[in-house]
Protein backbone atom coordinates (compact mmCIF):
# COMPACT_ATOMS: atom_id res chain seq x y z
CA UNK A 1 0.00 0.00 0.00
CA UNK A 2 1.02 3.55 -0.54
CA UNK A 3 1.59 5.71 2.45
CA UNK A 4 0.41 9.27 2.75
CA UNK A 5 3.39 10.90 1.10
CA UNK A 6 4.91 7.97 -0.66
CA UNK A 7 5.64 8.77 -4.27
CA UNK A 8 5.89 6.04 -6.81
CA UNK A 9 9.06 7.24 -8.48
CA UNK A 10 8.89 4.51 -11.05
CA UNK A 11 5.52 5.68 -12.36
CA UNK A 12 6.69 9.28 -12.46
CA UNK A 13 9.97 8.37 -14.16
CA UNK A 14 8.27 6.24 -16.72
CA UNK A 15 5.48 8.72 -17.41
CA UNK A 16 7.72 11.74 -17.66
CA UNK A 17 10.85 10.37 -19.31
CA UNK A 18 9.47 7.43 -21.24
CA UNK A 19 6.10 8.69 -22.40
CA UNK A 20 4.27 6.30 -24.69
CA UNK A 21 2.47 7.27 -27.85
CA UNK A 22 -0.87 7.54 -26.05
CA UNK A 23 0.51 10.21 -23.75
CA UNK A 24 1.82 12.09 -26.75
CA UNK A 25 -1.55 11.82 -28.42
CA UNK A 26 -3.30 13.31 -25.40
CA UNK A 27 -0.61 15.95 -25.00
CA UNK A 28 -1.20 16.93 -28.61
CA UNK A 29 -4.97 17.06 -28.00
CA UNK A 30 -4.45 19.38 -25.05
CA UNK A 31 -2.19 21.63 -27.10
CA UNK A 32 -4.31 21.87 -30.21
CA UNK A 33 -7.54 22.40 -28.27
CA UNK A 34 -5.87 25.14 -26.19
CA UNK A 35 -4.44 26.93 -29.21
CA UNK A 36 -7.63 26.68 -31.27
CA UNK A 37 -9.88 27.72 -28.40
CA UNK A 38 -7.64 30.63 -27.45
CA UNK A 39 -7.34 31.85 -31.04
CA UNK A 40 -11.10 31.72 -31.53
CA UNK A 41 -11.56 33.26 -28.09
CA UNK A 42 -9.40 36.23 -29.07
CA UNK A 43 -11.46 36.62 -32.24
CA UNK A 44 -14.76 36.51 -30.31
CA UNK A 45 -13.32 38.93 -27.77
CA UNK A 46 -12.24 41.31 -30.53
CA UNK A 47 -15.67 41.21 -32.18
CA UNK A 48 -17.35 41.75 -28.81
CA UNK A 49 -14.98 44.62 -27.98
CA UNK A 50 -15.70 46.33 -31.31
CA UNK A 51 -19.43 45.75 -30.79
CA UNK A 52 -19.09 47.21 -27.30
CA UNK A 53 -17.61 50.40 -28.79
CA UNK A 54 -20.05 50.53 -31.71
CA UNK A 55 -22.35 53.47 -32.26
CA UNK A 56 -25.22 51.03 -32.76
CA UNK A 57 -27.02 50.35 -29.49
CA UNK A 58 -28.09 46.86 -30.61
CA UNK A 59 -24.50 45.73 -30.98
CA UNK A 60 -23.55 47.18 -27.61
CA UNK A 61 -26.43 45.28 -26.04
CA UNK A 62 -25.52 41.98 -27.70
CA UNK A 63 -21.96 42.42 -26.47
CA UNK A 64 -23.13 43.17 -22.93
CA UNK A 65 -25.49 40.19 -22.79
CA UNK A 66 -22.82 37.86 -24.16
CA UNK A 67 -20.36 38.83 -21.45
CA UNK A 68 -23.04 38.80 -18.76
CA UNK A 69 -24.05 35.22 -19.56
CA UNK A 70 -20.68 33.64 -20.18
CA UNK A 71 -18.88 35.22 -17.25
CA UNK A 72 -21.85 34.68 -14.97
CA UNK A 73 -22.27 30.93 -15.39
CA UNK A 74 -19.88 28.04 -14.69
CA UNK A 75 -17.63 26.98 -17.54
CA UNK A 76 -18.46 23.35 -16.85
CA UNK A 77 -22.17 24.04 -17.31
CA UNK A 78 -21.45 25.82 -20.58
CA UNK A 79 -19.36 22.90 -21.80
CA UNK A 80 -22.10 20.37 -21.01
CA UNK A 81 -24.84 22.48 -22.53
CA UNK A 82 -22.96 23.21 -25.73
CA UNK A 83 -21.94 19.56 -26.16
CA UNK A 84 -25.33 18.01 -25.49
CA UNK A 85 -27.60 20.69 -26.98
CA UNK A 86 -26.21 20.51 -30.49
CA UNK A 87 -25.27 17.76 -32.89
CA UNK A 88 -21.54 18.17 -33.42
CA UNK A 89 -19.77 16.55 -36.35
CA UNK A 90 -16.59 14.56 -36.16
CA UNK A 91 -13.80 16.01 -38.23
CA UNK A 92 -11.98 13.40 -40.24
CA UNK A 93 -8.88 14.07 -42.26
CA UNK A 94 -6.54 11.49 -43.69
CA UNK A 95 -4.41 10.92 -40.62
CA UNK A 96 -6.08 13.02 -37.94
CA UNK A 97 -9.50 12.66 -36.35
CA UNK A 98 -11.10 15.30 -34.20
CA UNK A 99 -14.05 13.77 -32.34
CA UNK A 100 -17.32 15.66 -31.87
CA UNK A 101 -16.67 16.17 -28.15
CA UNK A 102 -13.35 17.88 -28.89
CA UNK A 103 -15.06 20.21 -31.35
CA UNK A 104 -17.89 21.04 -28.96
CA UNK A 105 -15.40 21.49 -26.13
CA UNK A 106 -13.21 23.81 -28.20
CA UNK A 107 -16.25 25.87 -29.15
CA UNK A 108 -17.41 26.08 -25.53
CA UNK A 109 -13.96 27.08 -24.27
CA UNK A 110 -13.57 29.71 -26.99
CA UNK A 111 -16.96 31.32 -26.45
CA UNK A 112 -16.29 31.46 -22.72
CA UNK A 113 -12.82 32.84 -23.36
CA UNK A 114 -14.17 35.53 -25.68
CA UNK A 115 -16.20 36.97 -22.84
CA UNK A 116 -13.03 37.46 -20.80
CA UNK A 117 -10.97 38.62 -23.77
CA UNK A 118 -13.47 41.36 -24.57
CA UNK A 119 -12.51 43.44 -21.56
CA UNK A 120 -8.80 42.78 -22.07
CA UNK A 121 -8.96 43.87 -25.71
CA UNK A 122 -11.12 46.89 -24.91
CA UNK A 123 -8.66 48.00 -22.23
CA UNK A 124 -5.88 47.61 -24.80
CA UNK A 125 -7.70 49.71 -27.39
CA UNK A 126 -8.57 52.31 -24.74
CA UNK A 127 -4.90 52.54 -23.78
CA UNK A 128 -4.01 53.86 -27.23
CA UNK A 129 -3.97 57.65 -27.39
CA UNK A 130 -7.09 59.12 -29.03
CA UNK A 131 -4.83 61.19 -31.29
CA UNK A 132 -3.74 58.00 -33.05
CA UNK A 133 -7.19 57.40 -34.51
CA UNK A 134 -7.41 61.04 -35.55
CA UNK A 135 -4.00 60.95 -37.18
CA UNK A 136 -4.92 57.74 -39.02
CA UNK A 137 -8.17 59.29 -40.22
CA UNK A 138 -6.40 62.48 -41.26
CA UNK A 139 -4.21 60.51 -43.66
CA UNK A 140 -7.29 59.01 -45.26
CA UNK A 141 -7.79 55.74 -43.39
CA UNK A 142 -11.21 54.31 -42.74
CA UNK A 143 -12.09 53.16 -39.22
CA UNK A 144 -11.38 49.54 -40.06
CA UNK A 145 -8.01 50.19 -41.64
CA UNK A 146 -7.00 52.51 -38.80
CA UNK A 147 -7.92 49.76 -36.30
CA UNK A 148 -5.95 47.10 -38.16
CA UNK A 149 -2.85 49.09 -39.02
CA UNK A 150 -2.55 51.68 -36.26
CA UNK A 151 -4.66 51.00 -33.17
CA UNK A 152 -4.55 47.22 -32.68
CA UNK A 153 -0.77 46.85 -33.17
CA UNK A 154 -0.32 49.39 -30.38
CA UNK A 155 -3.05 47.87 -28.24
CA UNK A 156 -1.26 44.52 -28.58
CA UNK A 157 1.41 45.61 -26.11
CA UNK A 158 -1.22 46.06 -23.46
CA UNK A 159 -3.23 43.02 -24.52
CA UNK A 160 -0.46 40.43 -24.73
CA UNK A 161 0.54 40.13 -21.04
CA UNK A 162 -3.01 39.34 -19.79
CA UNK A 163 -3.62 37.31 -22.95
CA UNK A 164 -0.66 35.18 -21.95
CA UNK A 165 -2.21 34.52 -18.58
CA UNK A 166 -5.48 33.64 -20.26
CA UNK A 167 -3.73 31.08 -22.45
CA UNK A 168 -2.01 29.67 -19.40
CA UNK A 169 -5.43 29.16 -17.82
CA UNK A 170 -6.77 27.80 -21.07
CA UNK A 171 -4.22 24.98 -21.15
CA UNK A 172 -5.28 23.95 -17.67
CA UNK A 173 -9.00 24.41 -18.36
CA UNK A 174 -8.91 21.96 -21.25
CA UNK A 175 -8.80 19.27 -18.56
CA UNK A 176 -12.50 20.00 -17.94
CA UNK A 177 -13.25 18.54 -21.36
CA UNK A 178 -12.47 15.13 -19.88
CA UNK A 179 -16.00 15.31 -18.47
CA UNK A 180 -17.59 15.17 -21.93
CA UNK A 181 -15.26 12.42 -23.07
CA UNK A 182 -12.43 14.26 -24.77
CA UNK A 183 -9.30 12.15 -24.57
CA UNK A 184 -6.73 14.69 -23.46
CA UNK A 185 -3.91 14.72 -20.88
CA UNK A 186 -6.08 14.51 -17.81
CA UNK A 187 -8.31 11.82 -19.29
CA UNK A 188 -5.20 9.76 -19.92
CA UNK A 189 -3.99 10.04 -16.33
CA UNK A 190 -7.44 9.25 -15.04
CA UNK A 191 -7.60 6.18 -17.25
CA UNK A 192 -4.30 4.97 -15.80
CA UNK A 193 -5.47 5.65 -12.29
CA UNK A 194 -8.69 3.75 -12.83
CA UNK A 195 -6.64 0.80 -13.98
CA UNK A 196 -3.85 0.77 -11.39
CA UNK A 197 -5.11 2.95 -8.54
CA UNK A 198 -1.81 4.76 -8.30
CA UNK A 199 -2.32 8.47 -7.63
CA UNK A 200 1.12 9.28 -8.99
CA UNK A 201 -0.31 9.16 -12.49
CA UNK A 202 -1.95 12.46 -11.60
CA UNK A 203 1.33 13.80 -10.27
CA UNK A 204 3.06 12.79 -13.50
CA UNK A 205 0.43 14.52 -15.60
CA UNK A 206 0.76 17.62 -13.41
CA UNK A 207 4.41 17.66 -14.42
CA UNK A 208 3.36 17.55 -18.07
CA UNK A 209 0.99 20.47 -17.56
CA UNK A 210 3.81 22.31 -15.80
CA UNK A 211 6.02 21.56 -18.78
CA UNK A 212 3.47 23.13 -21.15
CA UNK A 213 2.87 26.23 -19.04
CA UNK A 214 6.60 26.73 -18.53
CA UNK A 215 7.31 26.58 -22.25
CA UNK A 216 4.52 29.09 -22.71
CA UNK A 217 6.14 31.44 -20.16
CA UNK A 218 9.23 31.53 -22.35
CA UNK A 219 7.28 32.07 -25.54
CA UNK A 220 5.27 34.85 -23.91
CA UNK A 221 8.39 36.64 -22.71
CA UNK A 222 9.81 36.41 -26.21
CA UNK A 223 6.65 37.83 -27.80
CA UNK A 224 6.47 40.69 -25.31
CA UNK A 225 10.09 41.51 -25.94
CA UNK A 226 9.50 41.66 -29.67
CA UNK A 227 6.48 43.92 -29.18
CA UNK A 228 8.40 46.36 -27.03
CA UNK A 229 11.22 46.94 -29.51
CA UNK A 230 10.16 50.51 -30.17
CA UNK A 231 8.90 51.33 -26.71
CA UNK A 232 10.62 54.44 -25.52
CA UNK A 233 13.22 54.10 -22.81
CA UNK A 234 11.39 51.37 -20.91
CA UNK A 235 12.77 48.40 -22.70
CA UNK A 236 12.92 45.37 -20.42
CA UNK A 237 15.44 42.63 -20.96
CA UNK A 238 14.34 39.10 -21.74
CA UNK A 239 15.25 38.07 -18.20
CA UNK A 240 13.14 40.85 -16.71
CA UNK A 241 10.17 39.92 -18.88
CA UNK A 242 10.55 36.35 -17.70
CA UNK A 243 10.55 37.44 -14.09
CA UNK A 244 7.49 39.53 -14.78
CA UNK A 245 5.69 36.58 -16.30
CA UNK A 246 6.69 34.33 -13.42
CA UNK A 247 6.14 36.61 -10.52
CA UNK A 248 4.61 40.00 -11.13
CA UNK A 249 5.21 41.20 -7.57
CA UNK A 250 8.97 40.61 -7.34
CA UNK A 251 9.56 41.93 -10.82
CA UNK A 252 7.54 45.00 -10.02
CA UNK A 253 9.42 45.85 -6.84
CA UNK A 254 12.74 45.07 -8.45
CA UNK A 255 11.87 47.02 -11.55
CA UNK A 256 10.70 50.01 -9.53
CA UNK A 257 14.12 51.52 -8.95
CA UNK A 258 15.33 51.47 -12.52
CA UNK A 259 12.31 53.20 -13.89
CA UNK B 1 -8.51 84.76 -60.71
CA UNK B 2 -6.74 82.18 -58.63
CA UNK B 3 -8.69 79.10 -57.77
CA UNK B 4 -10.28 78.73 -54.36
CA UNK B 5 -8.97 75.73 -52.40
CA UNK B 6 -11.08 76.01 -49.28
CA UNK B 7 -14.37 77.70 -48.84
CA UNK B 8 -16.35 77.81 -45.61
CA UNK B 9 -19.82 79.32 -45.48
CA UNK B 10 -21.56 80.24 -42.26
CA UNK B 11 -20.23 77.27 -40.30
CA UNK B 12 -21.91 76.59 -36.97
CA UNK B 13 -20.87 74.04 -34.40
CA UNK B 14 -21.90 73.31 -30.82
CA UNK B 15 -20.68 70.89 -28.22
CA UNK B 16 -23.89 70.24 -26.34
CA UNK B 17 -25.13 73.62 -25.22
CA UNK B 18 -21.81 75.33 -25.81
CA UNK B 19 -21.77 77.19 -29.12
CA UNK B 20 -18.20 77.00 -30.38
CA UNK B 21 -18.56 78.29 -33.93
CA UNK B 22 -21.20 80.93 -34.57
CA UNK B 23 -21.00 81.41 -38.31
CA UNK B 24 -17.55 81.22 -39.82
CA UNK B 25 -17.05 82.11 -43.45
CA UNK B 26 -13.66 81.97 -45.07
CA UNK B 27 -12.15 81.59 -48.49
CA UNK B 28 -8.58 80.41 -48.99
CA UNK B 29 -6.99 80.65 -52.42
CA UNK B 30 -4.36 78.43 -53.93
CA UNK B 31 -0.89 79.16 -52.57
CA UNK B 32 -2.17 81.29 -49.71
CA UNK B 33 -0.98 80.99 -46.12
CA UNK B 34 -3.67 82.00 -43.68
CA UNK B 35 -2.94 82.27 -39.97
CA UNK B 36 -5.71 82.05 -37.43
CA UNK B 37 -4.99 83.61 -34.05
CA UNK B 38 -7.15 84.10 -31.01
CA UNK B 39 -7.50 83.21 -27.35
CA UNK B 40 -8.02 79.60 -26.31
CA UNK B 41 -11.68 78.68 -26.45
CA UNK B 42 -12.28 81.00 -29.38
CA UNK B 43 -13.03 78.04 -31.66
CA UNK B 44 -10.01 78.18 -33.94
CA UNK B 45 -8.95 74.56 -33.33
CA UNK B 46 -12.54 73.36 -33.69
CA UNK B 47 -12.84 75.22 -37.00
CA UNK B 48 -9.68 73.75 -38.45
CA UNK B 49 -10.80 70.26 -37.37
CA UNK B 50 -14.11 70.80 -39.16
CA UNK B 51 -12.25 71.37 -42.40
CA UNK B 52 -11.23 67.70 -42.61
CA UNK B 53 -14.35 66.52 -40.86
CA UNK B 54 -12.71 65.38 -37.65
CA UNK B 55 -15.56 67.39 -36.17
CA UNK B 56 -19.02 67.38 -37.70
CA UNK B 57 -20.54 70.75 -38.37
CA UNK B 58 -24.11 71.59 -37.36
CA UNK B 59 -24.89 73.91 -40.25
CA UNK B 60 -23.20 75.77 -43.05
CA UNK B 61 -20.92 74.13 -45.56
CA UNK B 62 -17.23 73.57 -46.14
CA UNK B 63 -15.78 72.85 -49.56
CA UNK B 64 -12.26 71.83 -50.46
CA UNK B 65 -11.38 71.95 -54.15
CA UNK B 66 -15.05 72.49 -54.89
CA UNK B 67 -16.06 69.31 -53.08
CA UNK B 68 -18.41 69.42 -50.15
CA UNK B 69 -16.59 67.99 -47.13
CA UNK B 70 -18.22 65.31 -45.01
CA UNK B 71 -21.68 65.71 -46.44
CA UNK B 72 -23.69 64.91 -49.50
CA UNK B 73 -26.59 66.80 -50.88
CA UNK B 74 -29.74 64.71 -51.04
CA UNK B 75 -33.10 66.29 -51.90
CA UNK B 76 -31.80 69.69 -50.95
CA UNK B 77 -30.69 68.43 -47.55
CA UNK B 78 -27.18 67.69 -46.36
CA UNK B 79 -26.61 64.16 -45.10
CA UNK B 80 -23.35 62.80 -43.80
CA UNK B 81 -21.25 61.19 -46.49
CA UNK B 82 -20.07 57.58 -46.44
CA UNK B 83 -16.99 56.76 -44.42
CA UNK B 84 -15.12 55.78 -47.56
CA UNK B 85 -15.82 59.06 -49.31
CA UNK B 86 -14.84 61.08 -46.26
CA UNK B 87 -11.61 59.11 -46.02
CA UNK B 88 -10.89 59.77 -49.70
CA UNK B 89 -11.49 63.50 -49.25
CA UNK B 90 -9.09 63.58 -46.33
CA UNK B 91 -6.23 62.42 -48.55
CA UNK B 92 -6.49 65.89 -50.14
CA UNK B 93 -6.02 67.58 -46.79
CA UNK B 94 -2.86 67.21 -44.73
CA UNK B 95 -3.14 67.81 -41.01
CA UNK B 96 -0.45 68.49 -38.43
CA UNK B 97 -1.50 68.13 -34.82
CA UNK B 98 -0.39 69.91 -31.69
CA UNK B 99 0.75 66.63 -30.15
CA UNK B 100 2.31 65.23 -33.36
CA UNK B 101 0.38 61.93 -33.13
CA UNK B 102 3.09 59.98 -34.92
CA UNK B 103 2.57 56.24 -35.00
CA UNK B 104 4.98 55.10 -32.26
CA UNK B 105 5.24 51.52 -33.56
CA UNK B 106 6.56 52.71 -36.91
CA UNK B 107 9.86 54.34 -37.86
CA UNK B 108 10.01 57.87 -39.23
CA UNK B 109 10.05 56.57 -42.80
CA UNK B 110 7.28 54.05 -42.13
CA UNK B 111 5.15 56.86 -40.71
CA UNK B 112 5.65 58.87 -43.86
CA UNK B 113 4.99 56.05 -46.36
CA UNK B 114 1.98 54.68 -44.49
CA UNK B 115 -0.57 56.72 -46.41
CA UNK B 116 1.02 56.45 -49.87
CA UNK B 117 1.33 52.67 -49.59
CA UNK B 118 -1.71 51.67 -47.55
CA UNK B 119 -4.20 54.36 -48.47
CA UNK B 120 -3.27 55.49 -51.97
CA UNK B 121 -1.95 52.09 -53.00
CA UNK B 122 1.38 53.23 -54.37
CA UNK B 123 4.28 50.85 -54.84
CA UNK B 124 6.47 50.58 -51.78
CA UNK B 125 9.77 51.35 -53.55
CA UNK B 126 8.26 54.45 -55.08
CA UNK B 127 6.85 55.55 -51.71
CA UNK B 128 10.22 54.99 -50.03
CA UNK B 129 11.82 57.30 -52.59
CA UNK B 130 9.19 59.96 -51.97
CA UNK B 131 9.30 59.47 -48.18
CA UNK B 132 13.09 59.76 -48.10
CA UNK B 133 12.96 62.95 -50.14
CA UNK B 134 10.30 64.44 -47.86
CA UNK B 135 12.25 63.59 -44.71
CA UNK B 136 15.32 65.18 -46.29
CA UNK B 137 13.24 68.24 -47.07
CA UNK B 138 12.33 68.63 -43.38
CA UNK B 139 15.97 68.05 -42.43
CA UNK B 140 15.66 64.48 -41.16
CA UNK B 141 17.37 62.53 -43.90
CA UNK B 142 19.52 60.83 -41.25
CA UNK B 143 16.57 59.67 -39.11
CA UNK B 144 14.72 57.45 -41.58
CA UNK B 145 14.84 54.33 -39.43
CA UNK B 146 14.44 56.00 -36.05
CA UNK B 147 11.31 55.40 -33.99
CA UNK B 148 9.37 58.47 -32.81
CA UNK B 149 10.19 57.67 -29.18
CA UNK B 150 13.84 58.36 -29.90
CA UNK B 151 13.21 61.72 -31.60
CA UNK B 152 12.90 65.14 -29.97
CA UNK B 153 9.57 66.96 -30.09
CA UNK B 154 10.76 69.21 -32.89
CA UNK B 155 11.97 66.25 -34.91
CA UNK B 156 8.70 64.38 -34.33
CA UNK B 157 6.71 67.35 -35.54
CA UNK B 158 8.83 67.59 -38.66
CA UNK B 159 8.20 63.90 -39.35
CA UNK B 160 4.50 64.61 -38.86
CA UNK B 161 4.69 67.38 -41.45
CA UNK B 162 6.42 65.02 -43.89
CA UNK B 163 3.75 62.39 -43.19
CA UNK B 164 0.99 64.88 -44.04
CA UNK B 165 2.82 66.01 -47.21
CA UNK B 166 3.28 62.44 -48.40
CA UNK B 167 -0.27 62.23 -49.69
CA UNK B 168 0.34 65.20 -51.95
CA UNK B 169 -2.44 67.23 -50.33
CA UNK B 170 -3.76 70.43 -51.89
CA UNK B 171 -4.34 71.97 -48.46
CA UNK B 172 -2.31 71.75 -45.27
CA UNK B 173 -3.81 72.36 -41.84
CA UNK B 174 -1.63 73.15 -38.84
CA UNK B 175 -3.34 72.94 -35.47
CA UNK B 176 -1.08 74.78 -33.01
CA UNK B 177 1.81 72.79 -34.39
CA UNK B 178 4.40 74.38 -32.10
CA UNK B 179 2.39 74.78 -28.88
CA UNK B 180 3.54 71.50 -27.34
CA UNK B 181 7.21 72.06 -28.15
CA UNK B 182 10.10 73.20 -26.00
CA UNK B 183 11.07 76.79 -26.85
CA UNK B 184 14.45 75.83 -28.28
CA UNK B 185 12.99 73.53 -30.94
CA UNK B 186 10.07 75.71 -32.06
CA UNK B 187 12.33 77.47 -34.55
CA UNK B 188 13.22 74.33 -36.51
CA UNK B 189 9.53 73.49 -37.03
CA UNK B 190 8.62 77.06 -37.97
CA UNK B 191 11.49 77.09 -40.46
CA UNK B 192 10.00 74.07 -42.20
CA UNK B 193 6.58 75.69 -42.25
CA UNK B 194 8.04 78.91 -43.65
CA UNK B 195 9.77 76.95 -46.37
CA UNK B 196 6.45 75.29 -47.28
CA UNK B 197 4.71 78.67 -47.41
CA UNK B 198 7.43 80.07 -49.68
CA UNK B 199 7.11 77.02 -51.94
CA UNK B 200 3.48 77.91 -52.53
CA UNK B 201 1.73 75.36 -50.30
CA UNK B 202 -1.82 76.33 -49.41
CA UNK B 203 -1.87 76.43 -45.62
CA UNK B 204 -4.25 77.25 -42.81
CA UNK B 205 -2.26 77.70 -39.64
CA UNK B 206 -3.70 78.00 -36.16
CA UNK B 207 -0.88 79.53 -34.17
CA UNK B 208 0.28 81.89 -31.46
CA UNK B 209 3.57 82.52 -33.24
CA UNK B 210 3.24 86.09 -34.48
CA UNK B 211 6.79 85.96 -35.77
CA UNK B 212 5.74 83.19 -38.14
CA UNK B 213 2.62 85.10 -39.15
CA UNK B 214 4.73 88.16 -39.96
CA UNK B 215 7.21 86.19 -42.08
CA UNK B 216 4.95 83.73 -43.83
CA UNK B 217 1.29 84.69 -43.69
CA UNK B 218 -0.59 86.33 -46.51
CA UNK B 219 -3.54 86.95 -44.23
CA UNK B 220 -4.19 86.80 -40.53
CA UNK B 221 -7.58 86.15 -38.97
CA UNK B 222 -8.47 86.94 -35.41
CA UNK B 223 -11.09 84.66 -33.88
CA UNK B 224 -12.95 85.34 -30.70
CA UNK B 225 -15.98 83.61 -29.21
CA UNK B 226 -16.75 81.57 -32.32
CA UNK B 227 -16.47 84.37 -34.84
CA UNK B 228 -13.82 85.92 -37.05
CA UNK B 229 -13.67 89.42 -35.66
CA UNK B 230 -10.81 90.88 -37.64
CA UNK B 231 -8.96 90.07 -40.80
CA UNK B 232 -5.96 91.63 -42.46
CA UNK B 233 -2.33 91.46 -43.46
CA UNK B 234 0.24 90.63 -40.77
CA UNK B 235 1.38 94.28 -40.88
CA UNK B 236 -2.14 95.43 -40.13
CA UNK B 237 -2.17 93.31 -36.97
CA UNK B 238 1.23 94.57 -35.85
CA UNK B 239 0.69 98.21 -36.65
CA UNK B 240 -2.97 99.07 -36.43
CA UNK B 241 -5.28 96.41 -35.04
CA UNK B 242 -8.77 97.85 -34.86
CA UNK B 243 -10.79 95.63 -32.61
CA UNK B 244 -10.44 96.07 -28.87
CA UNK B 245 -10.28 92.28 -28.31
CA UNK B 246 -7.50 92.03 -30.87
CA UNK B 247 -5.46 94.72 -29.17
CA UNK B 248 -5.91 93.03 -25.80
CA UNK B 249 -4.98 89.64 -27.19
CA UNK B 250 -1.91 90.87 -29.06
CA UNK B 251 -0.66 92.82 -26.07
CA UNK B 252 -0.66 89.55 -24.12
CA UNK B 253 1.18 87.38 -26.63
CA UNK B 254 3.65 89.87 -28.15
Amino acid sequence: MHGLVAVDLHVIWQQVFHPNHILFRTLWATVYISVAAQAAGVLFGLLAALARMSRFAVLRWISAIYVWIFRGTPLLVQIFYIYFAFAWPTLQTGFWTVPDAAIAGTVALSINEGAYMREIIRAGIDSVDKGQMEAAKSIGMTYGKAMRRIILPQAARVIVPPLGNEFNNMMKNTSLLFTIGVFELFAYSNQNYSQFFIADYFLAIAIWYLFLTTIWTFIQAWIERRLSVSERGEELSFRERLELAWNPMTAWTRGAHHR
Amino acid sequence: MTEVVMQAEDVHKSFGKLKVLKGISLEVKKGETVCIIGPSGSGKTTFIRCINHLEKIDSGRIEVNGQLIGYRQRNGKLVEDSERNIARQRTQIGMVFQRFNLFPHKTALENVIEAPVHVLGEKKEQAIGLGTALLQRVGLGDKLDTYPGKLSGGQQQRVAIARALAMGPTLMLFDEATSALDPEVIGEVLAVMEELARAGTTMIVVTHEMGFARKAADRVLMMDDGLIIEEGTPEHFFEAPEHERTKQFLSKIL
